[in-house]
């Protein structure tokens, strides 16, 4: 369980903080999506998580325990990130790259155990990218290859998983393909936190939504109640109706034209 | 197997060719200490620390390079894109300003410069970041800056300068081999056996390294703390390598991409082989340099700088 409180995330320079007193949990065997306009904080919370960013205030905690008093290698093994941008310089094999999600239990030195080799098999398989192990991950497709990246990221076998936009630039097939794996993860078992701007996958797929603005929650709770048109159209700052998806139901967002105010 | 094997009869052809040449047979002779005392001197006392010099300055930049160019993610990187070779340069005409002859301490001016250069490097990458944390991309560019100030700050130096002064300085500039004593092979392969060794050791944080900082600080990586352990090892291997030979471009820039295009994708063994491979190459270059045009001697550094560059070129195309 990841749990958020009050936290607080400012960049040196900055005149407002990045993410301003900010509590929400993502538990285990749920799927929570982390929502909200472009600069709204989403990413800085991530950064607070993987210790890339300064906590002034509140904190961060993984099971219990503040992330901030755990080695970056305790970290890894109990949280799993897929971070937003990943430009590795050189490419390596698909097996080679999922086998560094060891990383945190090997160390420096030691080798693979029969352990970690199943945990790099059940990754792989659980990403359903086992027929790209051999190739090199510069031969990927972009849905290949965020594929191949959460597959690293369950190698690392922790129970809390972390998806900064795993599915931007992804086209529906492969879009739908990674929303089903995150949702059938986290019906396995894991706690899924998964930052999104999809909010109409995002309120098919997650148990709970928290919506940031400016750093703050705007709206927090299960897809029916944050899903209202009045609510996210002052967030998003565009006239938007909320439908329902024609084949479960589920609440859809629609933003509808206005002409260009110049 | 291979380049062991490879590195082994260069340096045997290279220890044999040279103004006076000597047979293979006469080279094994004398290394154990048997036949014509001319040939023993040639071979152990000119010949032999020339060719382990040079093998281990070669050593030094091919694994400084392969690792600085995983972890700075920069197939362009090379270590004298730190600020190490312009910093060793002024650490030498220091020196040589106040009179200093005396090998050793040269030696030890230079590196000292070099280490200066890439702490300065450091400071100036912080100031750039406008954080505590030093961006590794930041470093290379502030590498840059304070290798392009060093220089400049050599030409002033330079423009006053006695002819000795200005000898001695364009030695550091072209690089060389033929200055080699035992003492200063030792000096070199204490600093390449412990620096090189610290790479190799660290070596998986460079793969995890060479993925991008998030995903590195994920993995369980502290970012910052072991980007800056591969960046000092890097430029300490190039400052060592510096102070005893002086510039010898374009190897830590190659030698990496042939390891690379022999499979090798991990860092562990890529720093190795690229230490092997910029051991032989540079052996090869130097035998070349003696050899090409004998009596005269070629500078060794523009001899790898005129492979280097096409190759730079090429390697270029392939990225844009």
């Amino acid at each position: 369980m990841i749990e958020i409180k009050d936290l607080v995330v400012a960049y040196p320079g900055a005149r407002v903080n990045a993410v301003d007193g900010v509590s929400f949990v993502s538990a285990e065997s749920k799927l929570t999506a982390l929502a909200g306009p472009n600069g709204s904080g989403k990413s800085s919370i991530v950064k607070a998580l993987l210790r890339r960013a300064d906590i002034p205030r509140g904190s961060v905690s993984i099971d219990g325990r503040d992330v901030r008093l755990l080695s970056y290698a305790e970290l890894a093994r109990n949280v799993a990130v897929v971070p937003q941008r990943e430009d590795a310089a050189f490419p390596v094999q698909v097996r080679e790259y999922v086998a560094l999600g060891r990383y945190p239990h090997l160390g420096l030195w030691r080798s693979p155990s029969r352990d970690d080799e199943r945990a790099i098999s059940e990754a792989l398989s659980q990403a359903g990218v086992e027929d790209l192990a051999d190739r090199d991950t510069d031969a990927l497709s972009g849905g290949e290859w965020q594929r191949v990246r959460i597959a690293r990221a369950l190698a690392q076998k922790a129970p809390a998983l972390v998806l900064d936009e795993p599915t931007t630039f992804l086209d529906i097939a492969h879009e739908m393909a990674i929303f089903e794996l995150l949702s059938s993860l986290a019906r396995s078992g894991l706690a899924v936190l998964l930052v999104s701007h999809q909010l109409n996958l995002v309120a098919r797929f997650a148990d709970t939504i928290v919506v940031l603005d400016h750093g703050r929650i705007a709206t927090h709770g299960s897809p029916a109640e944050v899903m209202r048109a009045d609510r996210l159209e002052s967030i998003y700052g565009w006239p938007v109706v909320i439908t329902r998806d024609p084949a479960i139901g589920a609440p859809a967002l629609v933003p509808l034209r206005r002409p260009l105010q110049l | 197997m291979v380049l062991v094997a490879a590195l082994l009869l260069i340096a045997m052809v290279a220890v044999a060719r040279g103004a006076v040449s000597v047979s293979l047979a006469d080279v094994i002779d004398a290394l154990r200490g048997h036949g014509d005392p001319t040939a023993i001197a040639i071979v152990r006392d000119l010949r032999l620390p020339r060719v382990v010099l040079g093998a281990l300055v070669g050593a030094g930049l091919g694994a400084s390079g392969a690792a600085l160019q995983g972890a700075l993610r920069n197939p362009l990187a090379e270590p004298y894109l730190l600020g190490v070779s312009g910093g060793a340069a002024v650490g030498a005409v220091i020196a040589f300003a106040f009179g200093v002859t005396s090998d050793a301490i040269i030696t030890l001016a230079a590196f000292a410069g070099g280490i200066a250069a890439v702490f300065l490097a450091l400071g100036v990458a912080r100031v750039g970041g406008r954080s505590a944390r030093a961006d590794l991309r930041t470093l290379l560019i502030a590498g840059v800056v304070v290798g392009a100030f060093a220089n400049a700050a050599i030409m002033v130096a330079l423009a006053n300068a006695s002819p000795n002064t200005v000898r001695g300085v364009l030695w550091w500039m072209m690089g060389s081999a033929a200055d080699a004593t035992w003492r200063r092979v030792a000096w070199l392969a204490a600093s390449i056996v412990l620096a090189g060794g610290a790479l190799v050791y660290w070596a998986r944080e460079i793969d995890v390294l060479s993925l991008g900082e998030d995903t590195a600080a994920s993995l369980g990586v502290d970012v910052e703390r072991s980007g800056r352990r591969a960046f000092l090892l890097a430029a300490l291997l190039a400052a060592a390598t510096v102070s005893a030979a002086g510039l010898i471009g374009f190897v830590g820039l190659v030698v990496p991409h042939i390891a690379r295009g022999m499979g090798l994708r991990t860092h562990r063994p890529l720093v190795i082989a690229a230490g092997l491979i910029g051991a032989t190459l540079v052996v090869a270059a130097d035998l070349a340099a003696r050899t090409a045009d004998a009596p005269t001697e070629l500078p060794l550094g523009a001899i790898t700088a005129l492979v280097g560059v096409p190759f730079f070129l090429v390697q270029l195309r392939r990225i844009s």
